[in-house]
């Protein structure tokens, strides 16, 4: 009970971080038509900066100063290469964003080098204990500011101009450009957000338990990926609920690996595409979406 | 006054859907644009809002102008930003929004908070059913309150011109009544239109002035109670024909309206 306990807390938090990153792709999707394979690196960019720049600065403005850089680069993208290449195909922009994804990590990971760059958070490596339950601090704080950046999102595409912007051109991207919508400015906005809380993401992923900033942790965006999916690409509701979903059938994999050795083992790693490939067979638009991928 | 001259637009290069078309919507008129399916009525308002890009269309000569200043190569909202805003074809309302979230889209350009309360009164105070459904999503209206609704999301932007594409299509008589008397009615306050339509009966009743576009040319222009009265117009597009037959004749061409009864 314990074990199942601690596991479903931990999929939680790893869960609601996906779900950040999931986020991220959803509206960046509702709002340009780009499937932004970039999150990785953009993940990375933020984790990086943010631990440079906390070596010489208090970390929270370390912190502030990385997601700001980082949505600037998802800013830059969108209005140097996406926003000029609009109307092209779904596809090519995809690739599009596979290209920046390896330019960027190139460049990270020779930077980082073979150092082990850490994220001096000031809570480090302490554990939570409810009980006999145990949460690293990193991972609680991930769940309380992932919720929180999740509702204000959530209240922001319901309630604000942005949002109904937003929704409106992703109805209609024609009728909305003949009621004034600009669909330049709705796409820059969707990268600024959507980069933001990758950076988010990738500050909490690369504190305890996991050992530091180091490029392997851009392969993380990429289990959000089928997060994004299973619940439907065009779906910010869905974004949630499967970045959830990853989280804990990652976590409970990992953490009964015992009992499920006969399907190998490290079966954590493969199990957000076994559940992407299950929900997809049953449902091919995912749980929320309104749209198979194949159809954009 | 929005002025079009000598307008010729292509599709992909090789479509002819505008040649050398010449109007003009003077300030507080309400000018019709009369013509059968593929005459170039949502063309030529496409060109005026700017979008024909999006189509794949390109105003190859000529030009449209609004008070002097060109609309050519302006983006659409900058097109709603100089006062004229578009009410497109089969509405195009946002159905997975709310009726008041649809008004919201409609406004976006306005900055002023004031403003944008004003034309809301206003959009309300024209279609007391919108203000009932408020928070109801868009979709579940019916034909004409969705119309109703297409034209209250353009007028929350507080347009000089209005351009309507056909807002009879599609709804019974009754609701063609009703759409008619609210064009006189925004009309009235103050707001030039452009009615592009099939329906010649009401399109003639309300406009001030009115021209048929007949694959992609204006073939007859004027007065619209003078037009109305016009052998050509009664014969093809208002069913008063003296001779049936050459009505008919004419109907098989597909030079008249599918709907030139209704
Ligand atoms: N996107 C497009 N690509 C190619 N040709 C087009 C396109 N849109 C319209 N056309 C062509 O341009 C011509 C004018 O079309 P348009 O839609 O302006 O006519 P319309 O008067 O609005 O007709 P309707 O009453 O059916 O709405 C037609 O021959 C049509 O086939
Ligand atoms: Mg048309």
């Amino acid at each position: 009970m314990t074990l199942f306990l601690s596991l479903l807390l931990n999929g939680l938090s790893l869960g609601a971080l996906y779900a950040l990153i999931a986020l991220g792709f959803s509206v960046i999707f509702k709002a340009s038509e780009v499937v932004s394979f970039m999150h990785g690196s953009l993940l990375l960019f933020g984790a990086y900066t943010t631990a440079r720049l906390a070596a010489d600065l208090p970390f929270g403005v370390a912190v502030l100063l990385g997601i700001g850089l980082t949505a600037g680069v998802g800013l830059l993208v969108e209005r140097l290469l996406i926003n000029r290449l609009r109307g092209s195909s779904v596809i090519s922009l995809a690739i599009l964003t596979i290209g920046v994804d390896i330019i960027l990590v190139t460049e990270l990971t020779r930077r980082i080098g073979s150092d082990i760059l850490n994220m001096p958070a000031p809570w480090g490596g302490d554990v939570i204990r409810i009980g006999d339950v145990g949460i690293t601090t990193n991972r609680a704080y991930a769940m309380l500011v992932a919720a929180v950046l999740i509702a204000l999102f959530f209240a922001a595409f319901r309630f604000s101009d942005w949002g109904v912007a937003m929704r409106a051109n992703a109805e209609d991207g024609e009728t909305a450009a003949l009621m004034g919508i600009k669909p330049g400015r709705v796409s820059a906005l969707a990268w600024v957000v959507g980069a933001g809380l990758a950076a988010v993401a990738g500050l909490f992923l690369v504190g305890s338990p996991t050992p530091g900033v180091a490029p392997g942790i851009q392969a993380v965006a990429l289990r959000a990926f089928p997060a994004a999916i299973l619940g439907g690409l065009d779906s910010t509701g869905g974004a949630l609920v499967g970045g959830l979903i990853i989280g804990l059938a990652e976590s409970f994999a990992s953490g009964y690996q015992d009992q499920i050795l006969f399907l190998g083992r490290g079966f954590g790693d493969v199990v957000p595409y076994v559940v992407m490939i299950l929900v997809l067979l049953v449902r091919p638009s995912g749980l929320f979406g309104t749209r198979e991928l194949t159809r954009v | 006054m929005l002025e079009v001259e000598d307008l010729r637009v292509t599709y992909g290069g090789a479509v002819e859907a505008l040649r050398g078309v010449t109007l003009a919507v003077p300030d507080g008129k309400v000018v019709a644009v009369l013509g059968s399916n593929g005459a170039g009525k949502t063309t030529l308002l496409r060109a005026v809002s700017s979008v024909l890009r999006l189509h794949r269309g390109r105003v190859e000569s000529g030009s449209v102008t609004f008070d002097g200043k060109s609309l050519l190569g302006k983006d659409p909202s900058q097109v709603v930003d100089l006062g004229l805003v578009q009410v497109p074809e089969g509405r195009r309302i946002f159905s997975r929004l709310t009726v008041e979230e649809n008004l919201r889209a409609g406004g976006m350009g306005a900055r002023d908070k004031s403003a944008k309360k004003a034309a809301q009164q206003r959009v309300y105070d024209l279609f007391p059913v919108l203000a009932e459904r408020r928070t109801g999503r868009a979709g579940l209206l019916s034909g004409g309150e969705q119309q109703m609704l297409a034209i209250g999301r353009a007028l929350m932007a507080a347009p000089k011109v209005l351009l309507l594409d056909e807002p009879s299509l599609g709804l019974a008589p009754r609701i063609i009544g009703q759409i008619g008397e609210i064009i006189h009615e925004i009309n009235r306050q103050g707001t030039s239109v452009l009615l592009v339509e099939q329906n010649a009966t009401m399109a003639l009743e309300v406009a001030d002035l009115a021209y048929v576009l007949d694959v992609g040319e204006v073939s007859l222009q004027g007065d619209a109670k003078e037009l109305a009265a016009t052998d050509e117009v009664q014969k093809l597009y208002l069913g008063h024909g003296s001779d049936a037959d050459e009505v008919h004749a004419v109907v098989s061409t597909g030079k008249t309206l599918s709907r030139w009864t209704a």
